[in-house]
């Protein structure tokens, strides 16, 4: 295989996985990772270090949006930002003694409860009342909504947070945006809308990649080579993922097939963690 | 924007302004600049014959900022390319810089101090990027 042929493959495959990210709301990483490992054999470091990268991208690309619309809560986000950066710090310096067959199991299963969590029936909160903690780190806010602003405030601040550090972990040690883990710190712990949950956890993502990028680019996980295709793919296919997401809100049956084939990936990836072929 | 507090809402509604300026800007220009990189790259090196199957690192010339800067003056791609990236992985840095003179702007003292404190652990995370 030539250079141009495999950069061409790569690009394809990562059109694609940038556009299934962003209808399933799992991001370009989940399917990125297991398409270069298992596909293209390529070694699991590299494929972190290219899908980190895709995520600071595609996050970016999407927070510009949010933030502008005034529904991105900026406050809870630096403050929750301390806890995912300090988690992806950690777990990119982990990420170096765990073995890769480990980082294919981890990744399997956290694939899995991502595709579970991505079907689930969404119950949007909103509280009127917080804690007395919430309200000193002024962490409610307001966001509009069909022409009207909608106010709402926290709870569980200190549940979430720590529930942050975690997802800061996973995305660290895996090269992925783990946007799953943040939404239900934010949905489940402390009862945040569901809009202002997804579009912070977005605004989050890009400082957290980057928490976790900078301790890669040192390592030689972030190759020029891998990288170019997979984030300019990534971020095509993201594009267009949100252009039909305006269109048309994705069908039940629709989510169903994609979190049939994420959880045929993910086991894809226990299977080959545990054979030993990653 | 009508949907903020009058006595906060303009700084706050400036600031995200501010923030989407910098977000969007850094994804155009860093995809510009890996886009033009990976041109020259598959120009020069289209036909040779990739080896990413086992881990060992990244080619020498590109693994400090010194040598980055060397292949970005001789049109290396690679070093282009990465030159691209290191500015992506910028953006999202430059944005909590930029928060912590927003919010000590705002007079919020608080959230200057928490942004602050993102900005040096981002900072202690490269500083020990190599150890280990």
């Amino acid at each position: 295989m030539t250079v141009i042929l495999f950069t061409a493959i790569i690009l394809l495959g990562s059109y694609f996985a940038g556009l299934l990210g962003s209808l399933t709301g799992l991001g370009g990483g989940f399917i990125i990772i297991p398409l270069l490992t298992l596909v293209l054999h390529v070694d699991i470091h590299y494929a972190i270090g290219a899908s980190i990268v895709s995520v600071i991208a595609t996050s970016s690309g999407a927070a510009a949006a949010y933030v502008k619309e005034g529904i991105t809560n900026i406050r809870l986000g630096m403050f929750l930002e301390i806890a995912t950066t300090i988690g992806a710090f950690t777990g990119a310096v982990l990420a170096v003694y765990v073995p890769p067959s480990y980082i294919a199991i981890i990744f399997g299963a956290i694939l899995i409860t991502s595709a579970i969590m991505s079907l689930r029936e969404k119950v949007d909160h909103i509280v009127t009342r917080q804690t007395n903690f919430a309200k000193r780190l002024k962490l409610g806010g307001t966001f509009p909504d069909q022409g009207k602003t909608i106010s709402y405030g926290v709870t569980h601040v200190a549940g979430g947070f720590f529930m942050m550090i975690f997802a800061g972990l996973i995305s660290g040690l895996l090269g992925i945006g783990s946007g799953a883990l943040k939404v239900v710190a934010m949905d489940n712990v402390m009862r945040i809308p569901f809009k202002v949950s997804t579009t912070t956890s977005n605004f989050m993502i890009g400082v957290t990649a980057a928490a976790s990028a900078v301790v890669y680019i040192q390592r030689g996980y972030i190759h020029p080579g891998i990288v170019m295709p997979v984030v300019v793919g990534v971020l095509l296919g993201a594009l267009s993922g949100s252009k039909i997401l305006v269109q048309s809100t994705s069908s039940g049956w629709l989510r169903w097939l994609f979190a049939s084939i994420i959880t045929i990936i993910a086991f894809q990836m226990i299977y080959n963690g545990f054979a030993g072929k990653i | 924007m009508a949907l903020q507090e009058k006595s906060k809402g303009f700084k706050d509604a400036d600031m995200q302004s501010v923030i989407g300026w910098i977000l969007r800007g850094g994804v155009i220009v860093s995809m510009t600049v890996v886009v033009i990189g990976g041109v020259l790259f598959l120009w020069h090196h289209g036909h040779s014959t990739p080896d990413f199957g086992t881990f060992n690192k990244i080619p020498y010339f590109i693994s400090s900022p010194e040598g980055i800067f060397a292949g970005v003056i001789h049109g290396r791609g690679q070093a282009i390319i990465q030159l691209g990236i290191i500015i992506l992985i910028a953006t999202p840095i430059l944005r909590v810089i930029f928060a912590v003179i927003a919010f000590a702007l705002e007079k919020d003292r608080l959230y200057a101090l928490i942004s602050l404190i993102v900005l040096f652990i981002i900072l202690a995370s490269m500083l020990t990027g190599r150890i280990g």
